[in-house]
């Protein structure tokens, strides 16, 4: 193999499983320190810094950092990223002195987003510094898209959802409620430099069944709960049927438990494994005595005079077949009685608004076809983001599109190529504080992974409003934050000092290190002291040794970044390197570096800076 | 120091030997050695030579001296029985032992100090006697306790930390079990753990004291240029006489009928050992016959002047009696015998002690 080039900041920062998994590449390890130090202020503007929405995302995130922890790896629990990011948020003080200053001298540059919801939000938030005038077209009365209209209070609090918009919108934004975007046309010829469509995907699916249209009691998930939200709809009848396994049923038939749903099944086709919804909003949902009944497969709403009484279903089996695919076989059928059900099948991007001849393609299923990288549209100047771009996905993939469209909108308004992406830089910090000290904790915490308390059944039951989670206290929150591994702790080598002592090998708990013959990377990983069998994970392989030739080999796998390969190294060959990502942001390139969001050196004593 | 313990998380791929133990159950407690110390290596040798072997760790008992090498005995099988002795004198201590529980492990372990200098007596006499041990010396070539003053196996011009060289002639552990009959002598490198392993795994085996020379650098005093036990100049001047495996006797396999690819396996030559196992010797040197004393002498002797480090299983007496054979001591170990014959009385003693009237 060749040796591995370290200077590409991609391959430290595939070692941070979480930050590599997260749509924003938020700093997790790095905010998780800062909460062990109590500095939940500089915990909060790192995590606002790539997710806009600390407060938001530490209650709803989908957590794909949380599958990627290494934690799992090693033992089986990860770590509770997302609960230690809601801590930041409780506990932090006024964090508003620390926003970035908007020019009061704009750049004469203005652009319209379409929707309020958490893309465009960030576009907002990510221009306004740059002195660009935001204009946001938003239909409701209130701000937030989805975030306030399909996640139920007691997910998020409402107060939480218009703090943490307030910040962006008192930068000077200019929104204009109850204004919906009627014509794509119309918004083309106001004087608009850039138009982000961020509009979400606000079609739930329908499902068309004998029965569909003889009664009013039938509901679509995500209108059913933007009705809740805004207060038209406060009760539900006692039996309801929720069809469908994803996350907005799991909204919908919690809520349905709380104004007035005594009897509340979620119906799914298919077997647990391949339900959509999360697991852990799949136990909320069980913990509240919601039925998930698993596949029956609807086939008929039955009504009775007009009135419905319920649904039949084809109980099915699945089994692969031999192309791989799941197909069903029915066994038999059930009647369930209802009185009203909710679809929650899923949902799609909608743009009635914009006209065929607007100069912006659509794809066979209606969607706008938009470039990847740029995230612009096949008109020029119109960018797309969120659920808008490529259809249903979550808040956190909606914050780094935002993020993305920005530095396009402002290439484009630059009159710059939007193609040519501003390069991704890293800090490298040695994290030696003396002998046998390292700026960050590196003794293994063998805690299991403390459990959300929640708010008392009958209690939660009772009202919409009750937020069900009620956050880390400090036990909880002390232990979990020594659970994190510090992956951005990285172990870096300099094979010239190396003397092939062994040390490093003999004292590697996890067995993740090697000084063989070099080797094509198949090979090699299969004569490594532990073989290196997971193969999405790299293995390092260092220049030639200087008294054997060898090469010193590393199966990032399994390292938990204990710091004692550096600590047993005589030559200081193993060094432990806080790995800070400086992902770019609009209007910050080389001439323009990295904010910081004035958080202070992340690691004090810290005296070596690479920039590659 | 290391102020953290070595976490107690594994690898899932972790082999168990046929106890069910894996490697980490031979561990003991962290190193307090300098960084990078030789020593670390040879515990961790001994840590993979227990393991293969499948050692009940509550069946060992480790020995040692005074010394940055005698500390290694709390670094590995932290469940074995251990004395560390008076400085030099581990080797009394273990026959004292051996003698009453001739069933244990014995593993020895000491250094060029404590072995060379002060204890020398106490190892030449182990060795005539052949007491059933496995004596390790980790050879560094200095006092590293005390701040790196040159010990006795320090070699001719081989220069200080300060650059003065040493004038006066090594003892060399090997050369000198072979010339007063010791019936196993092996030289390794701790940074070759490939060739220790089966070294020490041979040696635990060895029915008698099996001498093993480790040049072990100690990287705080003795790992500079101008040191000839540094491990750079070790491993320039390496020079592999013979390679040697051991093969216990469940695994045997005349070498005709082993399959294998090595083109040298047509030099396999099998010494049997009297438990059954055997040590597998592979030519490195043409004709070196690690079975005949005096061409062993003559090898090193021959291979040191030209300034080389010969390095493997160097001599093996397949014929080797141990301490209790020779002797003729009772089967079971002392403690285990009932009072009444392991102390028959005054009447006995009476009875003895008119024999020599």
């Amino acid at each position: 193999m060749e040796p591995t080039n370290v200077g590409n900041p991609d391959y430290y920062h595939k070692v941070v499983d979480c930050q590599w998994a997260c749509p924003a590449h938020t700093n997790v390890p790095g905010y998780i320190r800062l909460i062990a130090q109590e500095r939940y202020d500089d915990a909060y503007m790192l995590n606002w810094e790539s997710n806009v929405f600390p407060g938001i995302l530490g209650r709803t995130c989908d957590r794909p950092c949380e599958p990627a922890c290494r934690r799992v790896r090693v033992e089986e629990k990860p770590v509770a990223i997302c609960r230690l990011k809601r801590v930041a948020a409780d506990l932090r003080g006024d964090i508003t002195p620390r926003f970035p200053d908007i020019p009061k001298q704009k750049n004469g540059k203005r652009i319209a987003c379409v929707g309020a919801g958490p893309a465009s939000l960030t576009v907002a938030r990510d221009l306004m510094p740059l002195g660009y005038e935001v204009t946001i077209f938003e239909k409701n009365d209130r701000p937030g898209g989805l975030m306030w209209t399909n996640i139920p209070q007691f997910r998020l609090p409402p107060e939480v959802l218009w703090e943490e918009i307030d910040y962006i919108l008192d930068m000077g934004v200019d929104i204009r409620y109850n204004a919906p975007v009627e014509s794509m046309k119309w918004l083309l010829e106001q004087d608009f430099d850039a138009v982000f469509v961020g509009s979400g995907a606000p079609r739930g699916k329908e499902l068309r069944l004998p029965g569909r249209y003889d009664t009013d009691h039938i509901y679509i998930g995500i209108d059913w709960l933007e009705s809740v939200a805004f207060g038209h709809t406060n009760a539900i009848e006692e039996n309801v049927l929720v069809i469908g396994v994803g996350n907005t049923a799991m909204d919908c038939c919690r809520t349905s438990k709380r104004i007035g749903g005594t009897n509340v099944k979620v119906m799914a086709r298919k077997s647990k494994p391949y339900f959509k919804a999360s697991p852990w909003e799949l136990e909320d949902a069980e913990e509240e005595l919601v039925d998930i009944v698993e596949n029956h497969s609807p086939t008929e709403f039955v009504i009775e005079d007009g009135v419905l009484k319920g649904m039949n279903f084809d109980i099915v089996e699945w089994h692969e077949n031999d192309d791989g695919r799941l197909v069903s076989t029915k066994l038999d059928e059930a009647f369930f009685p209802a009185e009203a059900v909710i679809l929650a099948i899923g949902q799609e991007t909608a743009f009635p608004w914009i006209e065929d001849d607007a100069g912006i393609e659509f794809n066979k299923w209606r969607e706008a076809v938009v470039d990847r990288t740029t995230f612009m549209s096949t008109r020029e100047g119109v960018f797309f983001g969120g659920d808008a771009a490529w259809g249903p996905e979550n808040i956190i993939w909606a914050a780094e599109h935002g993020h993305q469209a920005a530095i396009s909108i402002h290439a484009y308004c630059s009159g710059e190529d939007i193609r040519k992406r501003p390069p991704e830089h890293m800090n490298l910090v040695s994290a030696k504080m003396g002998l046998h000290e390292w700026s960050y904790s590196n003794d293994y915490e063998y805690a299991p992974r403390r459990k959300m308390r929640h708010v008392r059944l009958e209690e939660r039951l009772r009202s919409i409003e009750t937020e069900v989670e009620e956050g880390f206290d400090l036990e909880q929150t002390l232990t979990e934050v020594e659970r994190c591994l510090n992956c951005d702790l990285q172990t870096h080598f300099t094979g010239s000092l190396c003397i092939e002592c062994d040390a490093c090998i003999d004292i590697c708990p996890l067995s993740c290190l090697t000084i063989t013959h070099n080797g094509a990377e198949a090979e090699l990983r299969t004569r490594l002291t532990a073989p290196a069998e997971n193969a999405e994970q790299d293995i390092y392989v260092s220049e030639p040794l200087p008294q054997t030739s060898r090469v010193m080999v590393k199966d990032e796998d399994l390292c938990i970044h204990c710091g004692l390969c550096a600590e047993r190294c005589p030559t200081a060959a193993w060094d432990m390197r806080t790995f800070d990502l400086l992902k770019p942001y609009a209007g910050q390139d080389a001439e323009h570096p990295y904010s910081g969001m004035g958080i202070e050196e992340m690691s004090p004593g810290g005296f070596m800076s690479v920039t590659p | 120091m290391t102020y953290i313990a070595k976490p107690r998380v594994f690898h899932p791929s972790l082999d168990k030997n046929e106890l069910g133990l894996t490697r980490r159950d031979y561990e003991g407690v962290m190193s307090t050695l300098c960084a990078g110390c030789g020593h670390d290596s040879v515990t961790a040798a001994l840590i993979e030579a227990a393991w293969e072997l499948a050692i009940p760790t509550h069946r060992a008992a480790k020995m040692s001296g005074i010394g940055c090498s005698s500390k290694t005995t709390a670094y590995f099988m932290s469940e074995s029985h251990g004395f560390n002795s008076v400085h030099g004198r581990m080797p009394s201590v273990a026959s004292g032992a051996n003698a009453a529980n001739r069933d244990l492990v014995y593993i020895g372990v000491s250094g060029d100090g404590d072995s060379l200098s002060i204890g020398l007596g106490q190892l030449c006499h182990a060795v005539r006697r052949n007491l059933n041990l496995l004596y390790i010396i980790e050879n560094n070539g200095v006092y590293g306790l005390t701040k790196g003053q040159f010990s006795a196996s320090a070699d001719m011009g081989s220069k200080s930390k300060r650059g003065v060289p040493n004038e006066q002639p090594p003892i060399d552990p090997a050369l000198l079990g072979l010339s007063i009959g010791a019936t196993f002598v092996a030289r390794g490198f701790s940074g070759d753990k490939n060739q220790l392993v089966p070294i020490i795994k041979a040696g635990i085996r060895h029915p008698g004291l099996a001498l093993v020379d480790v040049i072990s650098p100690c990287v705080t005093f003795n790992d500079h240029v101008g040191s000839t036990k540094s491990y750079a100049y070790t491993r320039e001047h390496f020079r592999e006489a013979v390679e040697a495996a051991f093969v216990a006797p469940k695994d045997f396999v005349p070498p005709a009928d082993e399959i294998t690819a090595d083109i040298r396996s047509a030099d396999v030559r099998d010494v049997p050992m009297h438990d059954g196992s055997v040590i597998r010797f592979r030519q490195v040197e043409g004709d070196y016959d690690a079975t005949d004393r005096d061409a062993v002498y003559g090898y090193l002797r021959e291979r040191q002047n030209a300034g080389e480090v010969p390095t493997g299983l160097l001599y093996v007496d397949p014929e080797s009696r141990d301490l209790h054979d020779v002797l003729g001591t009772v089967d079971r170990p002392l403690w285990n015998l009932p009072f009444e014959e392991l102390c028959p009385g005054a009447d006995a003693l009476d009875a003895l002690m008119e024999n020599y009237r």
